[in-house]
């Protein structure tokens, strides 16, 4: 009844249970910090608006990100994934998400953040339906905890505008 | 000539039952573990409720070994999701981040483009060809948890078979030699 193999498997099914109820309860604690991130984002530049060959138009753009990020992070976060969407509607789609920039902040310390930079990702349009036309720019962020339940969440920022023209 | 078949008689009974235990045993095992498994799929509405991480194509975020649980909901897919495709002609599903969305408004058929958070490029290059968009169907459901280490069994046991085979004929061992 006490042999070796009886108590080496009461042992491992003792210590996964305690592991699992850890993993458990720090993904709980996750729910208890309510986060209050601020961003604001401006557009700098219109560098490049044209509708290509294909008859897509394509935008690039030049923009200043400022966020402050550090009260997402607690015990349990291994990194938080950032990102800019452009988002806007046209006659052809009732949503259009297309990324601009996006990066990882691996701790707390990198959280509070400022980056002059170019869309990383082509802004490209399915159709022509780019001048003039209004969008929001929202800054989403991904949550990645070091085990458990993954969230997510988003700032809006309204009221951007694209040129009537192709430049 | 009677006290021996008696005795004969009684072995075979307990042989029997003790052998019908163990067979019942290993049903229970093998059945509940179809049970935790059925009851995720239909928790989670996706058709493989947890998938192993096997490359490097989402770090630091997920390493190879780690664990993911999936949700397949009726929810628009948005861009910053990380989610589990199928591409036709592909045997691995790839879990990889939602870059782009363009949402139609009646129909709501969404064209969705993904990008491994490691990869310096997008996914055009890993569909299949000439595929530019990723559609509803080919989405096997949204990553929602994350344990860490956990897969590194099941990699264990596809790369080297022999453990499989070691871990299935001990764990069968013990069982059908195991006495309450």
């Amino acid at each position: 009844m006490h042999s070796f193999g009886y108590r080496a498997n009461a042992l491992l099914t003792f210590a996964v249970t305690i592991l699992a109820l850890i993993c458990a309860i720090a993904s709980f604690s996750d729910t208890l910090s309510t986060p209050t991130p601020t961003s604001n984002v401006q557009v700098l530049n219109i560098n490049r608006f044209q509708k290509k060959p294909d008859g897509d138009d394509e935008v690039s753009l030049t923009f200043n990100i400022s966020a402050n990020l550090q009260s997402l992070f607690t015990w349990n976060t291994k990194q938080v994934f950032v990102f800019l969407a452009a988002e806007y509607e046209t006659p052809k789609n009732s949503l259009n998400q297309v990324s601009l920039w996006d990066g990882i902040i691996p701790s707390k310390e990198h959280a509070d953040f400022w980056i002059h930079t170019t869309n990383k990702y082509r802004f490209i349009d399915q159709g022509s339906n780019l001048r003039g036309r209004n969008f929001n720019l929202t800054l989403h962020w991904h949550v990645m905890p070091k085990t458990g339940k993954m969230f997510a969440d988003k700032i809006v920022m309204t009221g951007y505008r694209l040129p009537q023209a192709y430049r | 000539m009677g006290w021996i078949g008696e005795q004969v008689d009684s072995i075979k009974s307990i042989q029997f039952r003790q052998l019908l235990t163990q067979a019942i045993t290993l049903g229970m095992i093998v059945t509940s573990a179809l049970i935790i498994w059925k009851g995720l799929m239909c928790v989670t509405g996706s058709e493989s409720p947890v998938v192993v991480v096997l490359s490097g194509s989402m770090e630091p975020g997920f390493k190879r070994g780690d664990i993911l649980f999936l949700h397949m909901s009726k929810d628009p897919i948005r861009t910053g999701e990380i989610v589990v495709f199928n591409i036709d002609g592909r045997e691995i599903p790839i879990v990889h981040r939602v870059i782009k969305v363009h949402e139609r408004p009646d129909t709501g058929e969404v064209d969705i483009l993904t990008k491994g958070d490691n990869n310096p490029g997008d996914d055009r290059l890993l569909y299949a060809r000439g595929q530019q968009w990723l559609q509803r169907q080919h989405i096997m459901g949204r990553a929602v948890g994350f344990l860490p280490y956990v897969g590194w069994v099941t990699i264990i046991m596809t790369e080297k078979p022999i453990v499989k085979y070691i871990l299935i004929g001990a764990l069968g061992l013990l069982v059908i030699t195991s006495k309450e």
